[in-house]
């Protein structure tokens, strides 16, 4: 059993172009939820999201490749890019066969979809783009990613909608772990505020119209946000052979499935998941200084979530820090753990614990610390991040500091 | 059909129930519509009276839409179907 370690990480997301501006506004306590600005957002009811406002991917790519990516591919091969060159790795020979890419996404290319659907249906035109297929499909970022890193091995993207992230990350980390690659690059994005996926959303309801405010009284709902965050996973061995940089060890992955509703989440499941990523990490749930929440901002997930850490750590959850930064950048749906992977990093190497903002008014079922609205100074030796999705599907991760 | 009328049959078939098996005094909650199936619910009355319905499934009980019984539906359905006249 290899130990795997992160050796690079890239992101774009509405705090940022990079992986430093993001957690420069993550120490901030900065929210990157605005005013949504696309076509016909006047006709939602919903209009505020985590756009990635200052990212244009005509400035990354020529025309010839721009054709051939929605802007989820865009995002991904942007923190793609960033993430390899930290990491200094460079896939050739033997590694480059063996060596893949997991990501997750929920939506995949739905700008794509999008604009193809308004263009025959609403423009009544009879004829759209040759490539609208092969930039729409779940798998193009993936695949887009491993060709421009040449990484010829096992590659699959992951859609278990608000898991996806942890879920791919999860995979990748089982494949370097277990011998059969010795590195990965993995992650997830999203990139859903389009006028439909929007408006898809609103028909749940639980879209907040003001703010995303997880674990307060006053929560009125989730905010979407768009993204991408990639990691470069690889044996510990090979990295310190390399003299990489280690961000920080992944130790533990867990997955469970409630099995009970479609969109309602179970403490349940929530809570083998965690369990699950300890036993699996080896580690006492003493040793976790701070958890990652999934922390949507909607009443079903905050309290089902708290009810749940309570139910596996008992007394310790007393001592835990426990943070949703999708106060902050929304919530990236399948791209959200690996954006939310950042400040677990962060709370391992830099000992600063992302706050939670937007929180004004303490809930009694959510009665533990949240990190209001201030950054904190902590050493944390093992942190944990959660995803629950749509589905009931959980995939949690602990990480370590090395 | 009344609004009554037509909210209890979009309530009867959301619960999978018979129209007389649905009072005004009954809750969503014991005809066995859970909160999936209130939105479904509501969903349907903006489609049946071309209304747009305040209502957040975060915090039901702040919504300026009062859903506590088939009644209260009643009663802010026609609230808002007035208010568009």
């Amino acid at each position: 059993m290899n130990r795997v370690v992160i050796t690079g990480a890239g992101t774009v997301n509405a705090l940022g172009g990079n992986v430093q501006q993001t957690l420069e506004a993550m120490r901030e306590g900065c929210s990157g939820i605005s005013q949504l600005e696309f076509r016909d957002v006047d006709r939602l009811s919903v209009k505020i999201g985590g756009q990635a406002r200052g990212f244009d991917g005509a400035r990354h790519f020529d025309s010839q490749k721009i054709v051939q990516y929605d802007r989820f591919t865009q995002l991904t091969l942007v923190a793609a890019r960033e993430a390899m060159e930290q990491s200094g790795l460079i896939f050739s020979g033997e590694l480059a066969e063996t060596a893949g890419v997991v990501l997750g996404t929920a939506a995949g290319g739905i700008n794509t979809w999008d604009d193809n659907f308004r263009s025959v249906y609403e423009d009544g035109k009879n004829r759209v783009h040759p490539l609208v297929v092969p930039k729409l499909m779940n798998n193009a970022a993936t695949s887009h990613v491993s060709m421009e890193f040449n990484l010829q091995g096992p590659s699959l993207t992951v859609s278990t909608a608000c898991a996806s992230s942890n879920h791919a990350i999860g995979l990748a980390f089982q494949m370097v772990r277990s011998g059969m690659t010795r590195a990965m690059i993995a992650g997830g994005s999203e990139s859903m505020l389009t006028f439909g996926g929007i408006k898809a959303w609103e028909g749940l309801r639980v879209m907040s119209k003001s703010a995303c405010r997880p674990f307060s009284a006053n929560r009125s709902g989730m905010v979407q946000g768009e993204g991408a965050g990639v990691f470069v996973l690889e044996t510990y061995v090979d990295a310190k052979v390399r003299g990489a940089d280690i961000l920080a060890e992944i130790v533990g992955f867990s997955m469970t499935s409630d099995a009970s509703h479609i969109v309602m989440p179970s403490k349940h499941g929530a809570a083998r998941a965690m369990r699950g990523a300890l036993l699996d990490a080896k580690m006492d749930m003493t040793d976790v200084g701070y958890i990652n929440a999934h922390g949507t901002g909607t009443s079903a997930n905050d309290k089902t979530e708290c009810a749940a850490i309570v139910d596996v750590f008992g007394a310790h959850s007393d001592k835990l820090m426990i943070s949703s930064t999708k106060s902050m950048h929304g919530h990236l749906i399948g791209g959200t753990g690996a954006v939310e992977l950042l400040a677990c990093v962060m709370a391992l190497r830099d000992g600063v614990i992302a706050p939670t903002i937007g929180h004004e008014i303490a809930d009694p079922d959510c009665a533990l610390d949240v990190v209001p609205n201030i950054a904190r100074n902590a050493k944390v030796k093992v942190v944990v991040s959660n995803a629950f999705a749509f589905g009931g599907m959980n995939a949690v991760l602990a990480l370590k500091r090395v | 059909m009344s609004v009554e009328d037509k909210i209890i049959l979009i309530i009867a078939e959301q619960g999978l129930l018979d129209v007389t098996d649905v009072n005004l005094e009954a809750t969503l909650d014991e005809l066995g519509i859970d909160s999936l199936g209130v939105v479904e619910s509501i969903f349907a009355i903006e489609e049946e009276f071309d209304i747009e319905v305040p209502f957040n499934a975060n915090a039901p009980e702040k919504s300026d839409f009062d859903i506590s019984s088939v009644g209260s539906i009643v009663v802010a359905v026609e609230k808002l179907v007035a208010e568009q006249i």
